[in-house]
């Protein structure tokens, strides 16, 4: 089969067989039967790329100013095309964090970071992070009310920097109030900082993958000896190796279709995320909630004891970074296979298991007053007048409700109340609404009158048989 | 194909001194694009804190605490709804208000005022304030802001300020000094009622 005249005459003058031909026919070793964990990397990049193409097509219909991005949404995800590329974003973005995290656990496992791949792996961690700050910045954009409320959150978190919080924190909000300058600082540091990085990044990442050739799966009792490893890995091409196109390319691309088709898929059946309220900050009524790769981290924040916070909050992304550059550094030799790492199986299985855990949390946020409460009815209350019925209704007014659950009703912040009448004695109780705690205020100057007695009156009757 | 380095004389003076005017070159270009870059990108807006009228004086009874909301000072044209402000403003006397942002001081998020239970509350991690601002319970390390308040005649006003960082957790001393400083606050606000 002879190439067409015109290719011959453009590869003539820019010699693009000669030069790529090579790079994609390098030749990788056998993966055997781990050949499909390979596909994470480039269906990263694939998701990465699709972020690319979905974000140009939004960007040409957003409007970055924060008194129209919000409409400007609303016009996209109204025209029906418009849905399904928001839709794509969103869902893509969704993609990406779960791809690049499991691809980051695949080479942690099987120790693929080590010699000569150190930098492979530092590479990859700043696109990790650059992928996180690619997310958060994202959610803020859709700058509906919890957009809104989301730019006041990242600047309270800065700002909890020793001795330039106060700059950074207002650095952040680019001002000293959420405003006209806000939400474009956001938009240049997802659509042009952010990326910029992550061209970079990429850039370099695939060139060592080249230049290093990507991993063997580990061999159990086959430890990475620095001195002697390049040139194990060129015999061992020699002997087993296969050429990437495309004998390991077919999987990346089918596993990449896949991945595509099923973003593409879910933003067709979905539709985007629901836009929220408008970003007005005079609509109190506002419940916040990140999106679900950060909705972890909302419930750590929430957990934690009080003194750890700043700690928290400040040290732990930076422990993160510290854990993610020194990692190669410490461990750049040595056992690849996992089971030879028994603790970088618990360690991912702990970050696994933490971040499933407190998403699950997080996503029910028992910390939160349960705004919605409604009055207890009188079945429930067992009464329609009385003390106890009075006492259910201050219950209910001073705010017990929002936090304490009554027979299933009410709020899960404090202890459940169902059946208290058993459990306390009139003191006790007494001590509690009085004394409040770390998580209840003190009810000692608001309970006026016969308040505290109908008050009591009603918790007393709270029991398993109710007389 | 790049064809290897010509060889010569190895590090003549002259190839050191145009590596190094090279490199030199490169930083100047560099820096003089970076500079006013960096500067337009690390400069902050500053606006004046200005007096905004949030109702008049008979507007407000004695004891209710309620939503008032104002514009920040000098908005940009394209802010939009982004540019007001929303703060609870509670009558405590005939010229005397006290105005409290709705900043959580855990994390920003805004306080609800709960009327029958006198309590602010945090739809995110659960914070609760009295209804003087100081912490009830949950997370909050500090008591809620209070904005400046006057009475010019018939018009109440509130200072506008900067969304309040709460930076690091105070140390339980420095708290105390703290507090005292929220009750300056709110002396000054009704100094600022008394001078009308």
């Amino acid at each position: 089969m002879r190439a067409p005249r015109a290719w011959r005459w453009f590869d003539e003058l820019t010699g693009l067989s000669r030069g790529l031909g090579p790079i994609l026919r390098h030749p990788v070793p056998p993966a055997g039967r781990s050949a499909w964990l390979y596909v994470l990397g480039s269906a990263t990049l694939v998701a990465f790329l699709l972020q690319v193409v979905t974000g140009t097509a939004l960007a040409t219909g957003y409007v970055t100013s924060s008194g129209d991005a919000y409409d400007s949404l609303r016009f996209i995800s109204g025209t029906a095309v418009g849905r399904v590329v928001r839709g794509a974003h969103a869902y893509g973005a969704s993609a990406m964090v779960i791809l690049i995290g499991a691809h980051a656990i695949r080479v942690y496992l099987m120790g693929a970071y080590k010699y000569p791949r150190q930098v492979n792996w530092l590479s990859g961690a700043a696109l990790l992070l650059l992928t996180l700050g690619m997310a958060f910045t994202g959610q803020l954009l859709r700058w509906d009310q919890t957009g809104y409320w989301t730019a006041v959150i990242a600047a309270e978190q800065a700002g909890r920097t020793p001795a330039l919080g106060d700059w950074i924190g207002h650095f952040v909000l680019a001002g000293s109030t959420v405003g006209g300058a806000t939400l474009s600082r956001f938009f240049a540091t997802h659509v042009f900082f952010i990326p910029g990085l992550v061209y970079l990044a990429v850039a370099l990442h695939l060139y060592l993958v080249l230049h290093n050739g990507i991993s063997e799966p580990p061999v159990l009792g086959r430890p990475v000896e620095p001195a002697t490893y390049r040139a194990w890995y060129r015999e061992h091409l020699e002997r087993e190796g296969r050429p990437f196109w495309p004998e390991a390319a077919w999987r990346d691309a089918v596993f990449a279709m896949l991945v595509v088709a099923v973003v593409l898929g879910v933003a067709a059946a979905l539709g985007p995320p629901e836009l929220g309220r408008p970003p007005d900050p005079t609509l109190i009524d506002a419940s916040p909630r990140p999106d679900w790769y950060f909705l972890w981290y909302f419930a750590v924040l929430s957990v934690i004891p009080k003194w750890s916070e700043d700690v928290v909050i400040v040290l732990g992304p930076l422990l993160l970074v510290v854990f993610l550059v020194a990692l190669p550094l410490v461990a750049g030799r040595g056992e690849r296979h996992p089971l030879a790492r028994p603790w970088a199986i618990a360690g991912v299985a702990a970050v696994v298991v933490l971040v499933w855990h407190e998403s699950r949390v997080g996503a029910v946020a028992p910390w939160s007053p349960r705004f919605d409460a409604r009055p207890l009815p009188a079945d429930v209350v067992g009464a329609t007048e009385g003390p106890i019925a009075t006492g259910a209704r201050v219950f209910y007014d001073r705010g017990c409700l929002y936090c304490h659950l009554v027979s299933g009703r009410g709020g899960i912040r404090g202890p459940d109340l169902s059946t208290v009448g058993d459990r306390l004695s009139r003191e006790q109780l007494l001590t509690r609404i009085y004394s409040g705690a770390a998580n209840m205020p003190s009810y000692v100057t608001k309970l006026r009158g016969q308040e505290l007695e109908s008050l009591l009156a009603f918790l007393a009757s709270r029991q398993r048989n109710a007389p | 194909m790049i064809a290897p380095a010509p060889s010569g004389p190895p590090e003549g003076g002259r190839r050191r001194f145009l590596s190094r005017l090279s490199i030199l070159a490169g930083a100047v270009a560099a820096a003089l694009v970076g500079i006013p870059s960096g500067r337009f990108l690390l400069g902050l807006r500053k606006v004046p804190q200005v007096w905004r009228r949030v109702g008049s004086l008979d507007g407000f009874a004695i004891g209710n605490t309620v939503e008032v909301t104002f514009l920040d000072p000098s908005p940009l044209p394209w802010s939009g709804v982004s540019a007001r402000t929303a703060a609870w403003l509670r009558r405590i006397g005939d010229q005397r208000f006290l105005a409290f942002s709705v900043h959580c001081t855990h994390l920003g998020c805004p306080v609800r005022w709960l009327p029958d239970a006198e309590l602010f509350m945090c739809p995110c991690h659960g914070g609760v304030f009295y209804e003087d601002g100081r912490v009830a319970s949950g997370p909050p390390p500090r008591p809620l802001v209070q904005y400046p308040v006057r009475v010019r005649g018939d018009a109440v006003e509130i200072l506008t300020s900067p969304v309040p960082i709460t930076g690091p957790r105070p140390e339980a001393s420095e708290l105390g000094h703290y507090r005292g400083g929220a009750n300056a606050c709110e002396r000054r606000a009704r100094g600022g009622g008394s001078t009308s």
